[in-house]
């Protein structure tokens, strides 16, 4: 017993080493000169913990290096060979796996609790704690799966309702709440585990109901939460396995993944709320269907006029959104810009903190395709510049350069803050078709005088104009 | 509520707000790296898994034991690895002029 009181005091010091190493590496990710060698401070702090709990006496060693081979094998090339484009739902499964795997730990933590009490009850503290962690962890679980089956397109990425959905969801939350407070109370009750398993069974059901009615655009929103759960479900298993490192990691990515999902829903000028139970896509969907099917004209361009229009331009700035990622334009749209350039005309890129599916979705994307982190700009950044700009081309953007939110209070985005594309000289606006946007609403940017569309792939509209380029 | 807990609450209280400290430096460009760093810290749950399906008792049972191993070590290596590919992407203007000559 002496002796593995003083080994302990290693092993806390060693996780304390963790912990700050985890701070300091997220904190050399305020810069994105830095930010690489955070992501190793970081390594290399998960690196000592690891090594700090191998020799705390390892019994089961297959079971362990077994699963640490496959699980690195299987995550480190799926993490190498996902494509960019697809990195949203990537973070989303990697997310769920932590969520899943702190429910686990939760479970086989209480069985060897109930083992050793022999029949009599556990602390509170500790079934509470316990508790917790499985529920958060579960819920954090089935949500990411189901956020990733909807970016990866397995199943509509659009808002699924129900009538009374809210009331159903409420239902199952009452069930869990009650099925966890009967373990809490009596945990000496040899039905402890069937509640427990109930519980568990129920929160993975409303996981999978939570994310159902959340779609496509909000996906920045549910993405960051779920990040932020899974924060919250380690911390509290570092309450039950009594782990001060657990406590500090998990409490570092709970404060992250809040403050993002505050951050997104501000950038919606929405509160989180509104986007979990909003139903937002849904509600306007059907509205706009519904509505007067009005004539719209619009100009339309070809690529050589576009071409034209970019080449004796003074500032271009290009507004970029889901769309881009879907074509996978970004590589052409880096081309266009070298293009530009090489003419004298400057390029800059919008980014609006939602475009895309996840939190800075744009950027990775554009840094993929080479563009330099200093030609991106924030919205509050880049909103002067469009008076200043004489073209501005939206590639597969559209809610968020909609003129509407600023000026139309009918509109169910008004408020929302947007990029102003539409001050700019010319606007071009790259798009498939003249479906409205995900969220169903119209965008009287189309409409403007000072607007024409290029109709058709982003990718093969870019490139056209990039071939019509070369040629001028 | 014990004393034990109260000094874990006050590691994590302590640890929200230097997070949020930390976390609110980070520019928006940074933001996907920064969600895929901290999703592979939260993968510091593997240290728990490790305890609970490898010492002693191990109640899970090691089919059990060894899926929740593979979940955490899938959290923290995939996590990692796609953290650094993200991060080698971002290059500075002079940079991405360097390498393209």
């Amino acid at each position: 017993m002496e002796q593995t009181a003083d080994l302990s005091i290693w092993f806390n010091t060693a996780y304390l080493i963790t912990g700050i190493l985890f701070i300091v590496g997220l904190k050399y990710m305020s810069s994105p000169r830095t930010a690489r060698m955070g992501n190793r401070i970081s390594m290399a702090g998960m690196a000592i913990a690891l090594a700090a709990t191998f020799v705390q006496g390892i019994i089961q060693w297959y079971v362990i290096l077994g699963g640490l081979v496959v699980g690195a094998a299987i995550g480190i090339y799926s993490a190498r060979a996902v494509k960019m484009t697809a990195m949203p739902q990537m973070v989303a499964i990697f997310n769920g796996c932590g969520g899943g795997a702190a429910a686990l730990v939760a479970m086989g933590e209480l069985m060897k609790q109930l083992q050793a009490a022999n029949g009599q009850p556990l602390g509170y503290d500790l079934t509470i704690t316990t508790m917790l962690t499985a529920v958060i962890g579960a819920l954090s679980f089935s949500g990411s799966i189901i956020a990733f089956l909807k970016l990866q397109e397995l199943m509509t990425g659009r808002p699924i309702t129900y009538p009374a959905q809210q009331v159903v969801n409420g239902l199952v939350l009452v069930a869990i709440v009650v099925c966890s407070g009967l373990v809490i109370a009596n945990s000496a009750d040899p039905n402890t585990l069937l509640y427990f398993s109930v519980a568990l069974a129920l929160t993975l059901v409303l996981g999978v109901l939570f994310v159902l009615p959340i779609g496509g655009a909000d996906m920045p929103v549910v993405i960051s939460l779920l990040n932020s759960f899974t924060g919250v479900a380690a911390a509290t298993t570092g309450f039950v396995l009594n782990n001060n490192v657990l406590i500090i990691s998990g409490a570092l990515v709970g404060a992250s993944g809040t403050l993002l999902t505050l951050l997104m829903g501000k950038a919606m000028n929405r509160s989180v709320t509104n986007v979990l139970f909003g139903a937002f896509g849904a509600v306007h969907a059907t509205a706009a269907t519904g509505g007067k099917a009005k004539q719209v004209e619009v100009r339309s361009l070809t690529p050589d006029d576009v071409a034209a229009m970019l080449a004796y331009a003074n500032q271009v700035i290009v507004a970029p959104g889901y769309g881009m990622a879907v074509a996978q334009a970004q590589h052409s749209i880096k081309e266009l810009e070298n293009l530009l350039e090489k003419r004298g005309v400057e390029v800059k890129y919008a980014i609006h903190p939602v475009a895309g599916r996840m939190p800075g979705h744009m950027n990775v994307l554009l840094a993929e395709a080479n563009v330099p982190y200093n030609a991106l700009y924030d919205m509050d950044d880049i909103n002067p510049e469009f008076e200043r700009t004489d073209v501005t081309l939206v590639v597969g953007a559209n809610d968020v350069t909609n003129p509407a939110a600023r000026e139309d209070k009918t509109s169910p985005i008004y408020g929302m803050p947007v990029l102003n594309v539409d001050k700019s000289q010319n606007v071009i606006v790259l798009k498939r078709s003249m479906a409205s946007g995900f969220a169903g609403i119209d965008n009287p940017l189309f409409e403007m005088p000072n607007t024409s569309m290029l109709f058709g792939d982003a990718k093969k509209s870019i490139d056209a104009v990039n071939t019509a380029l070369k040629q001028l | 509520m014990s004393e034990h807990l109260l000094a874990e609450l006050t590691v994590f209280i302590l640890a929200v707000f230097v997070g949020i400290e930390v976390i609110g430096r980070v520019p928006s460009t940074l933001h996907t790296p920064l969600m895929s760093a901290t999703n592979a810290i939260h993968g510091i749950v593997l240290v728990g898994a490790i305890l609970v399906a490898g010492t002693q008792v191990a109640p899970l049972g090691p089919i059990v034991g060894f899926v929740l191993i593979v979940l955490a070590s899938l959290n923290v290596f995939g996590g990692y690895t796609v953290t650094e590919r993200m991060l080698s992407m971002f290059r500075p203007r002079a940079a991405v002029a360097k390498k393209e000559d």
